[in-house]
């Protein structure tokens, strides 16, 4: 049976709502109904006078190659940072889990590269990957192999995710923690009791247990994945080499904030919303039917 | 001159400095619950210490705002500029504020101006000065502040290759030349003598810096060339310096109906050999910026192709002998050697102060532009003089005798009258034509792409931007 909490009145659940509405207002759809606007016109920078396109922005964006390479860059760079933040993050909570003696500092340990800011992240792993100083390519450069993630794509890819991914796993070990917490200890005795071994009842009893926070973190990093990554490729590579890490939002940067193209900038948002609206209500309706609450 | 730098603020200063803390102990208290004491010291804290920070002009002073893009060294020299004007006079008071890098400067600027709180005078880097141009209604030509402030202006006073760049068609002075460097080429010394080579060879042409990599590479040396700056360096100065257009319309200056030329026979010859180069290990890529500074500060490398203003960080940290020569130029290609274009950033006035205002803004850049002022700063950062005076008056004082090199740039930059072609660039979207650059030769060096294709591809993408430019400013 539901218990459903009633109001009398309008006045109090108006008022209850009304300051998150208010936010949203002001910070989210104020801006989000401007960028409509604006992707409609080409303006000079200064904002001194505008020239009317209609969908203009919009044909010259999907018309250039290199932005539709952008989304295949995207797509790549979204799930390999989700994939390789959430699963690091899981292995290492189940570690962290296990553990009965001093798990306090691992904790803490594991949690500390959230504090980091994205771009000190970015400078922190450029410093160990410079092609010429960096201390990680000088012991590859020993082992033969020679690192240049500013000419090789693939390199360039790697050390973003990578570093993107760092400060990520510690949010997401934070959640998968608190979350293997809660599992039910007699569910994991009883199924010991019955002969299954470690692996095995962490793939049929926890990880399913574990399926609404997997479902949670998934949306969240997809979306930090597309918008919040924006520090790291700005200092390692800048998009670089020819475009193999512009991913979507970098280029809203680059074509707003660099090269005054305010008019393609504001297309550009525009279709990120919508891409980033679409997946997540995929997600929802495909992904969530298979989370058990 | 420099140096003169005024050992005490001014009186208004003082007066501010015992109010503030009254200020903050009547904030104080006035509190009596707990809690909240915390955050009202705070407050009061606060309070004072942005009265006791901003400068308070007293009323007969005119106050304007002055935004760069200077950290380190620079930001030091810049604002002990700044203190010397305000100690030199009463009448005025400059405020200077760094504002982040190039980019980041001319953003905060046009955001102020937005807003309505423009500074009076903001630092705009070389490949912003077409979008200043195109900004007729925010900016106000630096000719005119000085004429309606009636200050005294020479403009043939400036050096025509510096002035050029900002210049109308017809030669009025725009913005005001601030930092002007150009291309030289860097030699590690004792990397030639280690690979058995003679370090006064003569490296003016390209052909003979090929035979100089040719033996560094069979040497074993493992940077024999690194290069800083690659599109403003190896495509832009190289088409001035070969005198072949870079883009069509006079490289922009007739208008912004322009087209990139840089896919010409010459370019594309050029870069075909460095690609070369690249993929024998004769050059080595370090990146789109000056990252290659470190490398060739290190000692690693035999030649570095840098801004003339790597100088003073060259000076600091190499640990052997270098030499300054010019930018070296393909014998027989273009009529090279033409002169080289400058890199840098120019001051220009923005529009909507008092008149009193534009006052102010006149006497600074008049002090800014003299002489001694402009001397000690070409001495200190390696930067062009942007006047003549200053040029001369830095030979007469034997700065050129004791550090030799340090007039390559000068001399490549005024040996001849600039021509269409070396004039300058005025490309509107500059900055993101230079990332387009930057990846297509970045494809050329990894061995993916010829010469050819990627400085067609360049041209393809770039004129692009510049068909948007031409909209934005109807």
């Amino acid at each position: 049976m539901e218990k459903r909490v009633t109001f009398k009145g309008w006045t109090l659940p108006i008022l209850l709502i009304a300051p998150q509405v208010l936010i949203s207002a002001i910070f989210f759809f104020y801006p989000a109904g401007q960028a409509v606007w604006q992707s409609l016109f080409i303006p000079d920078p200064f904002g001194l006078s505008m020239q009317y396109v209609g969908l203009g922005n919009f044909e010259y964006l999907l018309s250039d190659p290199f932005y539709r390479a952008s989304f295949v860059t995207t797509a790549v760079f979204s799930t390999l940072v989700t994939l390789c933040s959430m699963i690091l993050a899981l292995f290492l909570a189940v570690l962290a889990d296990r553990l009965i003696k001093g798990s306090g500092t691992y904790r803490t340990l594991l949690i500390w590269p959230y504090a980091v800011a994205p771009a000190v992240a970015g400078v922190l792993w450029l410093f160990m990957f410079n092609t010429r100083v960096g201390v990680v390519s000088w012991y590859l450069g020993q082992l033969g192999y020679d690192w240049n993630h500013v000419l090789n794509d693939a390199e360039a890819m790697g050390l973003v995710v990578v570093a993107s991914s760092w400060g990520r796993i510690s949010y997401n070990f934070l959640f998968f923690f608190a979350a293997l917490q809660a599992v039910p200890k007699s569910v994991i005795e009883a199924a010991a009791i019955d002969g299954a071994r470690f692996w095995r009842r962490f793939f049929t009893i926890v990880l399913p247990l574990l399926s609404p926070t997997t479902f949670f973190l998934l949306v969240v990093n997809i979306v930090y994945a597309f918008f919040e990554t924006f520090g790291v490729i700005h200092t390692i590579t800048s998009g670089g080499p020819q475009q193999a890490t512009t991913i979507l939002v970098y280029k809203v940067y680059s074509d707003g904030f660099v090269g005054q193209d305010l008019g393609s900038s504001a297309a550009q948002s525009v279709i990120l919303l919508v891409v980033v609206g679409l997946l997540t209500v995929l997600q929802f309706k495909f992904i969530e039917k298979r989370v058990h609450y | 001159m420099r140096g003169a730098v005024p050992p005490l603020p001014r009186n208004g200063a003082y007066g501010h400095q015992i109010t503030a803390p009254v200020l903050f102990i009547t904030t104080g208290a006035f509190i009596a619950p707990g809690e909240t004491i915390v955050t009202k010291l705070t407050l009061g804290a606060l309070a004072a210490a942005t009265t006791v920070l901003t400068p308070i002009a007293s009323s007969a002073q005119t106050e304007i705002e002055f935004w760069h893009a200077f950290t380190g060294r620079l930001g030091e020299l810049v604002a002990a500029q700044v203190e010397q004007f305000n100690a030199s006079q009463s009448e005025y008071s400059v405020t200077q504020a760094h504002k982040g890098n190039y980019s980041e400067t001319l953003n905060a600027g046009i955001a102020a101006f937005r807003a309505g709180e423009q500074p009076e005078i903001l630092m705009v880097f070389e490949v912003g000065t077409a979008t200043m141009m195109g900004a007729q209604g925010a900016i106000k030509p630096v000719y005119e502040v000085m004429a309606d402030a009636g200050a005294e202006f020479d403009q043939d006073a400036y050096i025509g290759s510096v002035k050029g760049y900002y210049t109308t068609p017809d030669g009025q002075m725009l913005s005001l030349p601030f930092n002007s460097s150009t291309p030289v080429l860097w030699v590690n010394r004792d990397r030639f003598e280690g690979a058995g080579l003679d370090p006064d060879m003569d490296l003016s042409t390209w052909q003979n810096v090929e035979m100089a990599l040719d033996q560094l590479a069979e040497a074993g040396e493992e940077c024999p060339l690194v290069t800083a700056w690659q599109s403003w360096i190896h495509l832009e100065n190289f088409s001035a310096y070969h005198d072949v257009p870079f883009a069509s319309q006079a490289n922009g200056f007739g208008g912004t109906d322009t087209e990139l030329m840089l896919n010409g026979e010459a370019q594309v010859a050029h870069i075909s050999k460095m690609g070369e180069w690249a993929q024998e290990g004769k050059f080595i890529y370090t990146g789109r910026r000056n990252e290659g500074g470190a490398n060739f500060r290190s000692g690693e490398c035999a030649l570095f192709t840098e801004s003339s203003a790597g100088y003073a960080g060259i000076k600091a940290e190499a640990e052997f002998d270098f030499d300054v020569r010019p930018l070296p130029y393909w014998e027989g290609v273009g009529n090279a050697p033409q002169n080289t274009i400058i890199g840098g950033a120019s001051l220009w006035v923005m529009e909507g102060h008092s008149d009193e205002e534009y006052k102010a803004v006149a006497a600074f850049l008049n002090f800014l532009s003299s002489s001694d002022v402009q001397a000690q700063w070409h001495q200190d950062t390696g930067y062009l003089p942007i006047t003549t005076e200053a040029g001369e008056a830095t030979r007469a004082a034997g700065f050129y005798d004791e550090n030799p090199g340090t007039d390559v740039a000068v001399i490549q930059m005024t040996a001849k009258e600039p021509t269409e072609n070396s004039k300058g660039l005025r490309l509107g979207n500059f900055d993101q034509i230079r990332g387009i650059i930057d990846e297509e030769l970045e494809g050329v060096w990894a061995g993916d792409k010829t010469a050819q294709e990627a400085l067609d591809s360049a041209k393809e993408r770039g004129d692009a931007l510049l068909r948007r430019f031409e909209q934005a400013s109807r």
